[in-house]
């Protein structure tokens, strides 16, 4: 049986499914008990699951992510709430230094199959650090995955595998798009692989690589060039930034011979150019133009009159198609 | 320092006036704030610090004005109180050019150099070390400022606390770490989030004298602060003190309160402190209640000209976005 989810209603089920199924899984978090979460993740899940399994923290990220591995390393599964993502600052010492590197270190006599979800990205209208995109900061650092789902589908596929994965995952929920529509999710407990891209439109005249919120106003864009132009544009949304789906880039772009990376997130150092190197790698002899870039700005977020000029916007991404197809 | 609980009246008129005027300010900007997120008007997220006026007033109203505070999340009152135009203030929430960050940082992200407000913040306990460095410098520097750190009870269970007392106490700065104990942080109650029963209890960790007063009470609030200002003037090093007081309205924009009762928040609003203050004045015999309802007017007007100005200053250029990231 499928019914119709948002994003947060897919969360919030493959949180409570995984539990039911795993008596290893638990949730800690602030505010996440009583309150449910600041955007209702784990509304209801204290009642059914208790307060052993659901824990309210007091602030304290370095303590939450900290006692996250400790719990992880000895047998448990537990899914850190991190209530913005900018509030992971304070505890990144524990997830980079420790949570990261603890197989390697241990020379994989450890793992950390631990979960860090937190809401991710702009479009709220909260400034600066209710707005924040700094997926690199995580896909740079080696020892984790990076995921970010862009549909309910994926939401909760992706976090099903992601409370399955042996490894540290750091799970990125686009808060701008967490109620903004319903799609079709199955009710028993299903995966979506981490490491996998997924064609969400078929083309042939530029492959366009998006995440997170960015994916439906990328689709958008290619939708209304195909209409105004007829350029068709295919759309991959890449669903999980570390490892990256390498080959699902790659042969997209021996196809088009074309490519753009749309993202939220700055631009200098931002995941874009990691994807463009990539392409320059396996694939610089089938481009027909150079690779484009469609991102926000090297500023932090701004308050909500000129938020939207910062976040990539359809009408800057199919400027940029056509300055791509057209040079 | 011995915990201070008598109150020591020793205002002039002319204080008094000025103290309960900043009261009401405080608490008319914040209900207008209410208001126009409710109306739509103002976006993103806000804290109102309606029902502790007395914590931000008077422990601002014993500094001298080359002295510095740090701020929180629940800022507008401490801006205030250090002397903010709340016309400035009300543009930056309305995101217009003339507001303190010219209209791109809002409720989060006030400063005020001039006033030696070193800023509100974002990030819970990001202001206790900034607060301590800026001892620091005036101490290094012989500058002969205080510095008046804000935090909540929330704040003190960050990293950032412990580090940032700890290095003030053992560099003996000037600065008054002042935790405005509310009771909660978002929904965790300090009686889950804490095994003791005072936050100041934490200042003998640290080597250093702590307080702990009615937060509700402008005059003991006052009566501490100096003590502990004199004595951070005088080279003897930090104070920690703590206000008990309460928060009227939700944690932010949305709160259905589930975490607290209603008796909880009827038994706090009968301990109001500008009511307080109101009834210690006319005993005292140092204002009439003409005179004090005059006062009371006279806030609401400047309140509604702080909207007036908001509303017809202009939004911020689009090429800004750019602006102030560097030098
Ligand atoms: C590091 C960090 N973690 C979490 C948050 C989200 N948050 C904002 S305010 C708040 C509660 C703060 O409680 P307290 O310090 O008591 O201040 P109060 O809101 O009660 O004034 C939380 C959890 C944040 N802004 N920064
Ligand atoms: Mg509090």
């Amino acid at each position: 049986m499928t019914r119709a989810l948002t994003i947060l209603q897919a969360i919030t089920e493959a949180l409570d499914q995984k539990m039911a199924e795993d008596e290893r899984v638990l949730l800690l978090g602030e505010d996440i008990a009583t309150n449910g979460g600041v955007f209702r993740a784990t509304d209801g899940l204290l009642d059914k699951y208790g307060a052993k399994r659901v824990v309210d923290t007091p602030l304290a990220e370095s303590g939450i992510i900290g006692s996250a591995i400790g719990l992880a390393l000895n047998g448990m599964i537990p899914v850190a709430e991190i209530q913005f993502l900018a509030f992971i600052f304070p505890g990144l010492e524990q997830l980079v230094a420790h949570a990261a590197r603890m197989r390697s270190r241990t020379r994989g006599q450890f793992g950390v199959p631990l979960v860090i979800r937190t809401p991710y990205g702009a479009g709220i209208r909260g400034p600066e650090l209710h707005s924040e995109s700094v997926e690199a900061f995580f896909a740079h650092t080696p020892g984790l995955k990076v995921v970010v789902p862009s549909n309910p589908y994926d939401a909760k596929g992706l976090l099903v595998s992601a409370m399955e994965d042996p490894d540290p995952v750091v799970f990125l929920e686009p808060t701008r798009i967490y109620r903004a529509f319903r799609a079709d999710v199955p009710e028993p407990l299903y995966r979506v692989p981490l490491g996998q891209a997924q064609v969400v439109r078929e083309g042939e005249d530029l492959s366009i690589f998006a995440w997170g919120a960015m994916l439906r106003v990328a689709l958008k864009a290619a939708e209304q060039m195909e209409q105004e132009k007829g350029w068709r544009c295919e759309v991959i949304d890449l669903r999980t930034l570390y490892p990256l789906d390498r080959d699902a880039i790659v042969s997209s772009v021996q196809k088009t011979g074309r490519a753009m990376v749309v993202h939220e997130a700055h631009r200098t150092a931002g995941l874009g150019a990691e994807i463009i190197s990539l392409i320059n790698d396996e694939a610089l002899l089938y481009l027909r133009a150079p690779v484009k870039r469609i991102t926000g700005f090297d500023v932090p977020v701004p308050l909500f009159s000129v938020e939207d000029e910062y976040l990539p916007t359809e009408s800057r991404i199919k400027q940029g198609i056509a300055e791509t197809i057209l040079f | 320092m011995p915990n201070i609980t008598q109150s020591t009246l020793k205002l002039t008129r002319d204080e008094a006036v000025h103290l309960l005027h900043q009261m009401w300010l405080v608490r008319f900007f914040d209900e207008k704030v209410d208001e126009f997120f409710a109306r739509g008007l103002i976006h993103g997220t806000t804290h109102l610090c309606v029902g502790q006026e007395a914590t931000a007033v008077g422990a601002c109203a014993v500094l001298r004005p080359m002295d510095k505070i740090t701020s929180t999340h629940r800022g507008h009152g401490h801006c205030i109180a250090k002397g903010a135009d709340p016309k400035r203030m009300m543009a930056e929430l309305f995101g217009r050019e003339t507001g303190y960050c010219k209209g791109k940082g809002g409720s989060m992200h006030i400063a005020d150099l001039e006033k030696g407000n070193l800023g509100a913040n974002g990030i819970v306990g990001g202001g206790i070390p900034l607060a301590t460095g800026a001892a620091l410098t005036s101490k290094m520097k012989q500058l002969g400022y205080v510095v008046l750190c804000f935090f909540g009870d929330g704040a003190a269970n960050e990293g950032s606390f412990h580090e940032g007392l700890n290095l003030a106490s053992i560099w003996k700065l000037p600065v008054v770490f002042f935790c405005e104990n509310n009771q909660y942080g978002m929904s965790g109650s300090v009686k889950e989030m804490f095994n003791i029963e005072n936050i100041a209890d934490r200042a003998k960790a640290y080597g250093i004298p702590g307080a702990v007063i009615d937060g509700n009470d402008i005059v003991q609030v006052m009566d501490t602060v100096e003590t502990a200002v004199q004595r951070a003037r005088d080279g003897h090093g930090p104070t920690l003190i703590e206000a008990k007081t309460y928060r009227w309205k939700g944690h932010s924009k949305s709160d259905a309160r589930k975490y607290r009762t209603r008796e909880e928040e009827q038994a706090w609003r009968a301990r109001d402190p500008i009511a307080r203050f109101r009834a210690l004045l006319l005993e005292e015999g140092l204002l009439d209640v003409g005179t004090m309802d005059e006062i009371e007017r006279e806030a609401a007007r400047e309140i509604e000209d702080a909207v007036a100005y908001a509303e017809s200053s202009p939004m911020p250029a689009l090429e800004s976005i750019l602006d102030d990231v560097y030098a």
